[in-house]
């Protein structure tokens, strides 16, 4: 057994209670950057969806697609099915576009970007600069570089390392860019995962996406480092309308990281996000989300409402999709990232920890849609509620009949602290063919008291103590991740947990 | 070095009175024994000194080197040098035993406004320590508890308390449980640990661990209640007569 291994986990983990403990207070980027914003007039309407694609510089056929998204969102309701609550939203009373002043000429690279948003990135511990990494990770002699695509409000501020991903023939730019640079790929790929239709949130991204990251991996390409978009929503009163797309061509591989910040506003905010991912044979995306929202206060006061349509579609044979996802933040979540085991042999893996603490709600989970044979996928959710949260795990696996010798293994795991909150589990199973299995495992505990007295009786203060055993519960999952985003993780479920015991 | 004074303990949810005015006076650099029936009060004895609810202490005191201990928390108790080998040890699913060690030696020195140890020297002197206890590297690897052998969760707490460097160490039953072998183990990790100022309070049943680790002082504990104290011979009469005798005594 290699010591030097324990080594390296070990610092992880102890480094993690350190940097809790350095934080104070309960929400860490609530603060607001002053700049001056240019705004789309408040509401949607056909006119609102002309100028945000003028405003992109956008192709005709790109305004007619948004122009359909729209028509055919007027005709939808919104969905009610999930186990949330909030008050209706005025769609007319937000803004769909929100950009710096200083964006309206695109700078031609970082260098003209406008101090204050560079800052901005600074103090959110994203570097804009080629050389660094992720806050306070020190970079093994020329690895693990992250190039990073950092959205504020409707726009993208800018991308780092394109040309050298260039290179290697990685396309990494907005999407506004991409729909301008690349049209071949993103007419033939947009919207082929997730259709305009598929829901109302989806529908109403379609119309209104402002702008977003775009990928696209060549075949046989292992991307040579890893890529990230963060996201940042500022502006008040307006809603962010992301669109991700990312292309895994024949035989190549990419490993994506996403994060997500909001300012602390006692108004809640509209986040519908739409993520497409397009994996051709042997094609491997591993995609992390680290959502950090603001979640509104203990109140239930303000926080992002997070509606997010998030699909994979495993095109091609033995292609293999990994969604990891650590949502602590948000007012609401209603999320699902799904794959579609289209490929024979193809593979999909969802890794979660979903926190809800004080008035927050998420009622999220995934699907596993196995279309081709031999199709193989793994779910493993961890379930945090405390406060007066409520905790939803809602997931769906369907076996259909051409998906022979398929499997599935769910497992899905609920943990409370305190009594005034809730965990629900809402497994959907469907299976038409009869050489497939799908195993589910579900459990459901409280925060052992005579665990938190042993940590204690060693010297942990009481949230430190939840903190281990929480990240302790959690394990599996942070495994999943990178590892700089895993020290950010455990940091963030000890920081979202603050105030929950005692 | 601990100072307990007619201590009565009752349970907090019941109006059950366990300890029932328990006086214990520990020098520096002295090892006392305790022992008594099952379900005498001894564990409970050693929950309240080192802070764990559900207990009510309806009268009486402790003090660890002067201070008032019994209306801090566990962890500052920790941080003033109380350390309890638990008669159970919890197991912490997904926690490495190594991150564990080290989250609570920070913790405590961080309690204590000391430097925290840096990685590498934790590192050098977790190794030590393990290898005294002949306790291996996987063990340090995996999740604490989940999963140790009896034994191995007694060398654990063994373990912890070498790194913790305690000045008071109240020890429950860790000898039940052990093979012989591992019972030389623990009894000479203890006594690396002895010296003119650490105290030492060792709860068990049985001679044999005291064959290791010698007592200054005996302990009879019955009903919530010392009923006897003596030498090292006390602990041998026990194990020759047991209690029926010394019970009758007081009676
Ligand atoms: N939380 C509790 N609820 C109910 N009874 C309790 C509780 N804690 C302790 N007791 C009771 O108090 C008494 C003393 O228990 P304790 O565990 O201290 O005994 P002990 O001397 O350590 O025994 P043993 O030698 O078997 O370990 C027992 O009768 C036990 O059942
Ligand atoms: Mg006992």
């Amino acid at each position: 057994m290699a010591m030097d291994d324990i080594q390296v986990k070990d610092g992880v983990d102890a480094e993690t209670v350190e940097a809790v403990k350095a934080l104070s207070g309960t929400y860490k980027y609530g603060w607001n950057t002053e700049i001056e914003m240019e705004y789309a007039p408040k509401g949607l309407s056909e006119d609102i969806v002309r100028l945000i694609s003028s405003k992109n510089d956008e192709p005709e056929w790109m305004l007619d697609w948004r122009l359909a998204a729209y028509r055919r969102w007027l005709e939808l309701i919104e969905p009610d099915w999930a186990m949330v609550d909030y008050p209706t939203i005025d769609f007319q009373d937000q803004y769909y576009y929100a950009r710096p002043k200083s964006m309206e000429e695109k700078p031609k690279s970082l260098d003209e970007v406008d101090p204050k948003l560079l800052e901005t990135y600074k103090k959110l511990g994203i570097p804009l600069k080629e050389q660094a990494l992720l806050a306070g990770v020190e970079a093994p002699e020329g690895e693990r570089r992250v190039a990073v695509d950092a959205v504020f409000d409707s726009v993208s501020v800018g991308t780092t390392f394109k040309a050298e991903l260039r290179k290697a023939g990685v396309i990494f730019c907005s999407i506004s860019e991409a729909i301008r640079e690349h049209p071949e790929l993103v007419r033939k790929y947009l919207g082929s995962v997730v259709p305009v239709s598929d829901n109302y949130y989806a529908t109403l991204n379609s119309a209104v996406f402002s702008d977003g990251s775009f990928v696209y991996i060549p075949p046989g390409v292992r991307c040579p480092m890893e890529l990230s978009t963060y996201f940042r929503i500022n502006a008040e009163n307006t809603g962010q309308f992301e669109r991700t797309l990312i292309i895994a061509d024949k035989d190549s591989y990419v490993s994506y990281l996403e994060g997500c910040t909001a300012p602390q506003r006692d108004v809640a905010q509209l986040h519908a996000a739409v993520v497409e991912l397009v994996l051709l044979d042997d094609a491997e995306i591993k995609y992390s989300t680290v959502q950090n929202w603001f979640p509104g206060d203990e109140n239930g006061k303000g926080g992002i409402y997070n509606f997010v349509t998030k699909r994979a579609d495993c095109r091609g044979d033995r292609s293999k999709v990994m969604w990891t996802q650590v949502e602590t933040g948000s007012a609401v979540t209603w999320k699902y990232p799904s794959c579609v085991l289209r490929g024979d042999d193809s593979q999909g893996e969802f890794y979660s920890i979903a926190i809800a603490n004080n008035m927050q709600q998420a009622d999220t989970g995934t699907k596993m849609v196995h279309l081709g044979k031999n199709t193989k996928s793994r779910i493993v959710s961890k379930g945090i509620s405390a406060g007066k949260a409520q905790n939803t795990y809602r997931g769906l696996v369907s076996m259909h009949p051409k998906a022979k010798n398929s499997r599935n293994y769910t497992q899905c795991d609920s943990l409370l602290i305190g009594d005034k909150c809730g965990a629900h589990t809402v497994p959907y199973i469907e299976v038409k063919n009869n050489s497939s299995r799908v195993e589910h495992e579900a459990t459901t505990s409280k925060v052992d008291d005579d665990q938190l007295f042993y940590c204690r009786s060693r010297g942990m203060d009481e949230e430190e103590a939840v903190a281990l055993v929480v990240n302790g519960f959690c394990k599996e999952v942070l495994q999943a991740l990178p590892m700089e985003f895993a020290m950010e993780a455990q940091a963030l479920v000890a920081i979202s947990l603050e105030g929950s015991v005692g | 070095m601990l100072n307990i004074k007619n201590l009565h303990v009752k349970l907090e949810e019941e109006d059950k009175q366990i300890l029932k005015g328990v006086n214990l006076f520990l020098e520096p650099g002295k090892v006392h024994a305790i022992m008594g029936p099952n379900g005498s009060g001894k564990s409970t004895l050693s929950y309240v000194l080192s802070g764990k609810g559900g207990y009510e202490v309806t009268d009486g005191s402790a003090q660890l080197e002067g201070v008032d201990i019994l209306d801090m928390e566990a962890e500052e108790r920790a941080a003033a040098g109380l350390f309890l080998a638990f008669q159970y040890p919890v197991e912490i699913p997904g926690v490495g035993n190594m991150t564990f060690l080290r989250t609570a030696v920070n913790a405590q020195r961080k309690l204590r406004g000391e430097e925290e140890m840096s990685a590498g020297e934790f590192l050098k002197v977790v190794r030590a320590k393990a290898k005294d206890l002949k306790i291996d590297a996987d063990m340090l690897k995996r999740p604490v508890n989940v999963g140790f052998s009896g034994g191995e969760k007694k060398r654990n707490e063994i373990l912890q308390m070498a790194m913790l460097e305690p000045k008071m160490c109240i020890l429950d039953e860790t000898d039940s449980g052990l093979d012989v072998d591992a019972m030389k183990l623990v009894a000479q990790g203890v006594n690396a640990l002895r010296d003119d100022k650490r105290t030492f309070l060792v709860i068990t049943h049985y001679q044999r661990l005291l064959d290791h680790i010698k007592p200054d002082v005996v302990h009879i504990m019955a009903n919530g209640r010392i009923i006897k104290t003596g030498g090292p011979e006390l602990a041998l009469e026990v194990e020759n007569n047991g209690y029926a005798d010394l019970l009758e005594e007081v009676a």
